[in-house]
């Protein structure tokens, strides 16, 4: 079963086409890379997935539903969430609140029940923190709780990323670029969360420049150059394709 | 040879903390020449130069810091419950203690700690710059004066009404204007609160025009006014206290949360599911029904009122309290609009200038603490 299909998707700012006639599927419950050069239109294509740019033609269907007219807001409720290439945090907030401003949607209480702290919000709010707080186990950071989270150190900033993201409870998540910055040992981490996160039944779409980590996790891996996609398959059978070889070395290396 | 001097005069200004503030006060008093005689400037000078060195020996002997450990939200605090309980026994035997004339005072403070805390909801906590703060606080001043002098409803039937109905105005506002960003939406709520104001000021017919509506109503109960001022100071202290449990208990529930992170990183707080346009509108109409309350508090107690006393300088005025207290913080927000209300009563002699002062501790605020004075912290938003 697929839970997000792309067909002939294509985004233009002005002259330039960030994607061009991409067509893709995501199967439930697998990890998907999105991979290709800088500028080739990885992020757009999350973009376009989040709502945040329209599509300037195509369609984008999560679950045989077509999401590409959504506000951002919209799709984060059926079920979307994501990471951002460069960090959105919110700064000022704590980290656990970071993470627990993520379930906004899904534990609710009005207005009349946060004045009167009645039993709905008591009893919302003690599981809002309680997640919160397993979530932030999840990716081992629950001795930082009370630290501002600009003063985490890079690469914890992106795993509270993807802790924020979790507390959504979606059923994709897309990865920007979750390793930028980092060094192996933290990029290591990483992999094994993502393979983590794929244990607990979700499917995710990453975006990743580093080829080790690409062809060690993923299933199915999407080659992006100049917003066409040029390959797509297995991580043995892209790694063979000439037309990707080329595009990530140039032609005259070829040559 | 004057790059030399300035250069003695920098090393100069560094190392003498009297030196430093001699030379600020000069500066103050100078700006109050051409406006009064020399006595007031000496005066000034004297003044301006006693406060801030204190201010300097304060800052350098981290008595601030300690100040601000114990009442900001981040830090264990030791002394924070006793002193919050010292304050409000403080401030609930004041009638029987203070003359007439303080009394007065802080009831004024009182009203602009209710208008500063909501204004604090759309600035401070949703980031939604509002420079016609004044137009609702007007709104709801006028719906009770009018409701009671043409209609005769009383002062607690009238008090709901006068608060929704700015805060109606303010779901109207924010409808068409929360399409806009930053600068213009400055700008927009600027034009309303004159609108406003020069509504109330041409519309002889229902408003009285310029001469503002006198015999208000103050309020009742059974039969008992509450006119006299002590028991009004204690119907506004009342008040303050439940806007202040309110707004607090907002802060910390996933609404609060919601507003931060909208103020923080708008395409973040959307790609985690938060209706961006829903949370600012209801952070204008939460916010300005304060402005309601107070605005009904003001009219009653003056059992007066008239264009004249919502004008942008106003708006300014409660938005200047929200930057001193330190923007989103809501005791901060209290201390801020006690200090700029207190503010003219201390510079009595001086009433003409307040604005000048005013500008000119904001400007000291922006160089020595940008973040105000209890503003910089991260943010609490779990209930505690
Ligand atoms: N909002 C925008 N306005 C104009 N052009 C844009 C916009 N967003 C992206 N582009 C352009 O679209 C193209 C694809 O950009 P995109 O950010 O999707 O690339 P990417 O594959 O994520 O690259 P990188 O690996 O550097 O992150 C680039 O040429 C970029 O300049
Ligand atoms: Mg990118």
């Amino acid at each position: 079963m697929f839970v997000l299909e792309t067909n002939r998707l294509t985004r233009h700012f002005g002259g330039i086409k960030a994607i061009e006639d991409v067509s893709f599927k995501a199967k439930d419950r697998s990890i998907v890379s999105i991979i290709g050069p800088n500028g080739a239109g990885k992020t757009t294509l999350f973009n376009c997935f989040t709502g945040i740019t329209k599509p300037t033609k195509g369609s984008i269907r999560f679950m045989n539903k077509e999401i590409s007219g959504l506000q951002p807001h919209e799709i984060a409720n059926l079920g979307i969430s994501r990471t951002f290439q460069n960090i959105r945090l919110f700064s000022e907030m704590s980290v656990i609140e970071n993470v627990m401003v993520g379930q906004h949607t899904k534990r609710k209480y009005n207005l009349f029940s946060a004045i009167f702290h009645n039993n709905n919000f008591l009893i919302q709010e003690q599981n809002i923190l309680q997640n919160a707080f397993e979530y932030l186990e999840f990716i081992g950071l629950q001795n930082f709780a009370d630290m501002r989270a600009d003063n985490l150190p890079y690469g914890s900033q992106r795993r509270l990323e993807i802790a924020r993201a979790l507390a959504t409870e979606p059923d994709i998540i897309l990865l920007d670029e979750p390793t930028a910055g980092m060094n192996p040992a933290e990029t290591e981490e990483v992999m094994s969360l993502i393979k983590n996160i794929q244990e607990l039944g979700k499917t995710i779409i990453l975006i990743e420049h580093d080829m080790h980590l690409v062809m060690g996790i993923s299933d199915w891996i999407i080659v992006l150059d100049h917003g066409v996609k040029i390959a797509e398959g297995k991580p043995e059978q892209v790694r063979n394709d000439p037309l990707v070889i080329e595009a990530y070395l140039g032609k005259e290396t070829i040559n | 040879m004057i790059k030399d001097i300035i250069e003695k005069i920098r090393a100069l200004t560094k190392k003498s903390i009297i030196f430093r503030s001699s030379l600020i006060a000069a500066w103050a008093a100078i700006l109050f020449l051409p406006f009064k005689d020399i006595k007031t400037a000496v005066m000034m000078f004297l003044s301006v130069l006693i406060g801030l060195s204190a201010i300097f020996f304060v800052r350098k002997s981290n008595f601030y810091q300690t100040f601000l450990e114990e009442f900001h939200p981040d830090f264990p605090h030791r002394f924070r419950k006793p002193a919050l309980i010292a304050l409000l026994i403080a401030f609930f035997v004041s009638p029987f203690i203070l003359a007439d004339y303080y009394l007065d005072v802080l009831i004024i403070s009182g009203i602009y700690i209710i208008l500063a805390l909501g204004l604090n909801v759309i600035v401070g906590f949703a980031g939604l710059l509002n420079l016609g703060f004044a137009a609702f606080y007007a709104i709801g001043a006028y719906t009770y004066a009018l409701l009671n002098t043409k209609l005769g409803l009383g002062f607690w039937a009238c008090l709901p009404l006068s608060a929704l109905s700015a805060s109606f105005a303010g779901l109207l506002l924010a409808i068409p204007a929360l399409r806009l960003r930053g600068d213009y939406l400055a700008i927009v709520t600027l034009g309303f609160g004159e609108i406003v104001r020069l509504t109330l000021n041409n519309w002889d017919s229902l408003t009285n025009g310029p001469n503002g509506i006198t015999g208000i109503a103050s309020p009742s109960l059974m039969n008992l006014s509450l006119g006299r001022l002590e028991y009004f100071y204690y119907i506004v202290f009342a008040f303050v206290l439940l806007t202040l449990a309110i707004i607090r208990r907002v802060e910390s529930s996933r609404i609060g949360r919601a507003w931060i992170a909208i103020k923080e990183n708008e395409i973040a707080a959307s790609s985690i599911g938060i209706n961006i346009t829903k949370y600012k509108l209801y952070a204008f109409t939460f916010g300005t029904f304060w402005a309601g309350i107070a605005g009904t508090l003001f009219a009653s107690k003056m059992q007066f009122v008239s264009p004249e006393s919502f004008t942008f300088i106003e708006s300014v005025f409660i938005l200047s309290m929200v930057i001193l207290g330190g923007l989103g913080n809501t005791y901060g927000t209290v201390l801020g609009a006690f200090i700029l209300a207190l503010l003219p009563e201390v510079l009595r002699g001086v009433q003409l200038y307040r604005m000048l002062i005013l500008g000119l501790g904001l400007v000291l605020l922006m160089i020595f603490r940008p973040q105000g004075l209890l503003g910089g912290g991260k943010s609490v938003r779990i209930r505690n």
